[in-house]
């Protein structure tokens, strides 16, 4: 199924102004006034400006961004803790911004769920009650819903610590329960706003892992938020860059590594370790009869190989190495010198 | 002679008026709102007798227990015991348990209302910006002022007691209900609200627990105002320990004077510690982030 058969999630013009009288200045906001003069002829100050986005279900789609880019502020819009100035946000096919209290509570209770920076536990709850409370807030009665929780609490690794409190926890052991409370209510679309930024590194790197793994079997569509490439470039099937307020560019990690779109977006890629995001397959030269004139022993690669585990296939031999893909058929080569061009941006 | 200040306008037909209307409202409604206060005199008035019938030892056993489940500390039942035979010995009990009935009625009384007022007051700006001139006013006047209206509305008795101590101790639960809803983190309000809680799910299983320590400090000074008002309530006819402080100064007799306010001051240091230990318990959990 191609992506825009799949659309979960469709961003439509998305604007949200805050201030006074946010309607009053929109004229000059389509104008395209900078955040800057606006603030300071207006007082008004832009969180996000136009943005559009199509997000295919199952998808892992992050949003980066610098500080104060707007990233909290549009992804407060997917379940309208925010509401915005103009646009709207269809979650299948359905404006979220047109919804009524009612409808709107139902939406949160059973299609969207949120993973919050700082965690944000109830902590005069236990562990069990605090997975649960999604479900315990619908109505669902108690027995059910602690069942319900402790097989979430059971999916991320918690078990036997369902009647702690939040504050007897690491930091990384109460995101995971954060993670299993935004689980436990089955929604489809799960919100995360730097959910492992406030993590030291390697628990981090566990986090990043966990999802991965657990996303591997719910398919879920998770949108989620870091102001970190390498974290972006880790998790996410597809990343849309923030400046501003504005979206810069969207696309799969490798095209952006491979073609930043402006000079912003440029500065990001650059710190990033290139041979452990790129894979093989997105740097091989196109085979042209070439290949015949290769020796029997050339090594070959997956093309979907990341380029630091490439080095080695590339050290033996002649220098010369075949991609090749799943079904080991020959795609392209790489050579020592595109492997190194690609290394140096 | 320095000059006078000028009399711009006729303060003398503004207090007439002021006097005249309220004459009206009492002339008019003060029988009505007495018999509409009845149902809260007797309530007082069971719990004073209840308390006063009750044998000392339980009551004392009682409140050793309630310190030592709050306090967890023994040394602080024993002292709670200590004072509480103190009062007993000096022959103050049953004017003590007339002051603790004043105090708890008026106490309870003040909570129930001050509450949803400070709740109130969280959930609008607006509200709040017009209260919080109004609680700094009623925490700034002097306490007799409060007496004179209720006198004038019910005579004197216990009934403008009551009321006169639950209008200058409620500010503080209404102040601190208010602020300890507003400093709620506001993460946890977005994630209850992000799970789809209704505004009073989000008030019952967020913002009341979370405020709550900041909410039992509030009870608790409220409680410590309630008590400091009831020797001043007692000159209108609340009785109690208050009462025969005024008598120690009628007859100017210094030992009944010094052995009541003790006993104020014992009954002081219960509650306090009590309401104080409670209120660090309903923090326990509550450090997240720090
Ligand atoms: N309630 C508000 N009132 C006024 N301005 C706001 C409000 N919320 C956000 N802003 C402004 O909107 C802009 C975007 O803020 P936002 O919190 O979305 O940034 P962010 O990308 O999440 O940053 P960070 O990485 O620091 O979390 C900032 O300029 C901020 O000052
Ligand atoms: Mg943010």
């Amino acid at each position: 199924m191609t992506d825009e058969q799949n659309i979960k999630i469709k961003v439509d013009s998305i604007c949200k102004v805050f201030g006074e009288d946010p309607e009053s200045v929109m004229d000059l906001v389509h104008q395209g006034i900078s955040k800057s003069d606006l603030l300071e002829q207006t007082g008004h100050v832009i969180g996000i400006r136009d943005v559009s986005l199509d997000i295919a279900g199952g998808q892992t789609f992050v949003i980066m961004g610098l500080s104060g880019s707007g990233k909290s502020t549009l992804i407060r819009h997917f379940n309208r803790l925010i509401e915005p100035t103009a646009g709207h946000i269809l979650v299948d096919g359905v404006d979220v911004v047109g919804m009524n209290q009612r409808e709107l509570k139902e939406f949160r209770r059973s299609k969207v769920s949120m993973v919050f920076q700082r965690f944000a536990l109830l902590p005069h709850k236990t562990v069990l009650d605090n997975v649960s409370y999604g479900l315990f807030i619908s109505g669902m009665n108690r027995k059910k819903a602690y069942d319900h929780a402790m097989e979430q609490i059971s999916l991320v690794g918690l078990d036997g610590f369902e009647n702690h409190y939040p504050t007897q926890l690491s930091g990384g052991m109460q995101q995971r329960v954060g993670l299993a409370r935004a689980l436990a209510t089955d929604a489809e679309v799960l919100l995360m706003d730097e959910a492992f930024s406030a993590l030291d590194p390697l628990i981090r790197n566990d986090m990043q892992s966990q999802l991965k793994e657990l996303q591997a079997r719910l398919h879920k569509t998770i949108v989620f938020i870091t102001h970190d490439l390498d974290e972006a470039l880790r998790i996410g099937d597809k990343i849309a860059i923030l400046k501003d307020g504005e979206l810069r560019q969207v696309g799969t990690g490798t095209q952006i590594m491979l073609h930043p779109a402006d000079d912003y977006v440029e500065r990001f890629v650059r710190d990033v370790n290139r041979s452990r995001v790129l894979t093989i397959g997105s740097i091989a030269e196109p085979v042209d009869g070439a290949l015949e004139g290769l020796p029997a022993d050339t090594p070959r690669i997956r093309e979907d190989t990341m380029l630091d585990e490439g080095f080695r296939a590339l050290a033996t031999g002649s220098g010369t190495a075949i991609v090749v893909d799943e079904a080991a058929r020959p795609v392209g080569v790489v050579t020592p010198k595109t492997l190194l061009e690609a290394l140096a941006g | 002679m320095a000059e006078n200040f000028p009399e711009l306008i006729d303060t003398r037909a503004l207090r007439i008026g002021i006097d005249d209307g309220f004459n009206w409202v009492v002339a008019n409604y003060g029988e009505a709102l007495e018999i509409a206060f009845l149902p809260v005199l007797r309530m007082l008035t069971e719990t004073e007798r209840f308390l006063q019938w009750l044998p000392w030892y339980v009551v004392l056993l009682a409140l050793c227990a309630l310190t030592f489940v709050t306090t967890r500390s023994w040394k602080a039942a024993v002292g709670v015991a200590a004072m509480l035979f103190l009062i007993g010995l000096t022959g103050m009990w049953d004017a003590a348990m007339a002051t603790i009935a004043l105090m708890l009625i008026s106490t309870l009384l003040a909570v129930i209302l001050g509450i949803p007022i400070g709740i109130a007051m969280s959930r609008s700006d607006t509200l709040q910006a017009i209260s919080l001139p109004v609680l700094d006013i009623m925490q700034t006047m002097p306490i007799f002022v409060y007496l004179i209206p209720f006198v004038m509305l019910f005579g004197p008795g216990k009934i403008p007691a009551l009321l006169a101590t639950i209008v200058f101790a409620i500010p503080p639960v209404i102040r601190l209900t208010n602020l300890g809803i507003r400093q709620v983190d506001a993460e946890v309000i977005e994630a209850v609200t992000a799970f789809g809680a209704t505004p009073r799910q989000r008030l019952f299983t967020a913002q009341i627990p979370l405020a709550l320590p900041t909410i039992m400090a509030g009870v608790n000074q409220t409680t410590m105002m309630a008590l400091s008002m009831v020797v001043i309530a007692s000159m209108i006819g609340a009785g109690g320990l208050g009462y025969q402080v005024l008598q120690g100064i009628q007859r100017l007799e210094v030992s009944r004077g010094l052995l009541a306010g003790l006993g104020i001051v014992f009954l002081a240091i219960i509650f306090d510690r009590i309401a104080q230990a409670y209120g660090r318990r309903s923090q326990q959990h509550l450090n997240l982030g720090d």
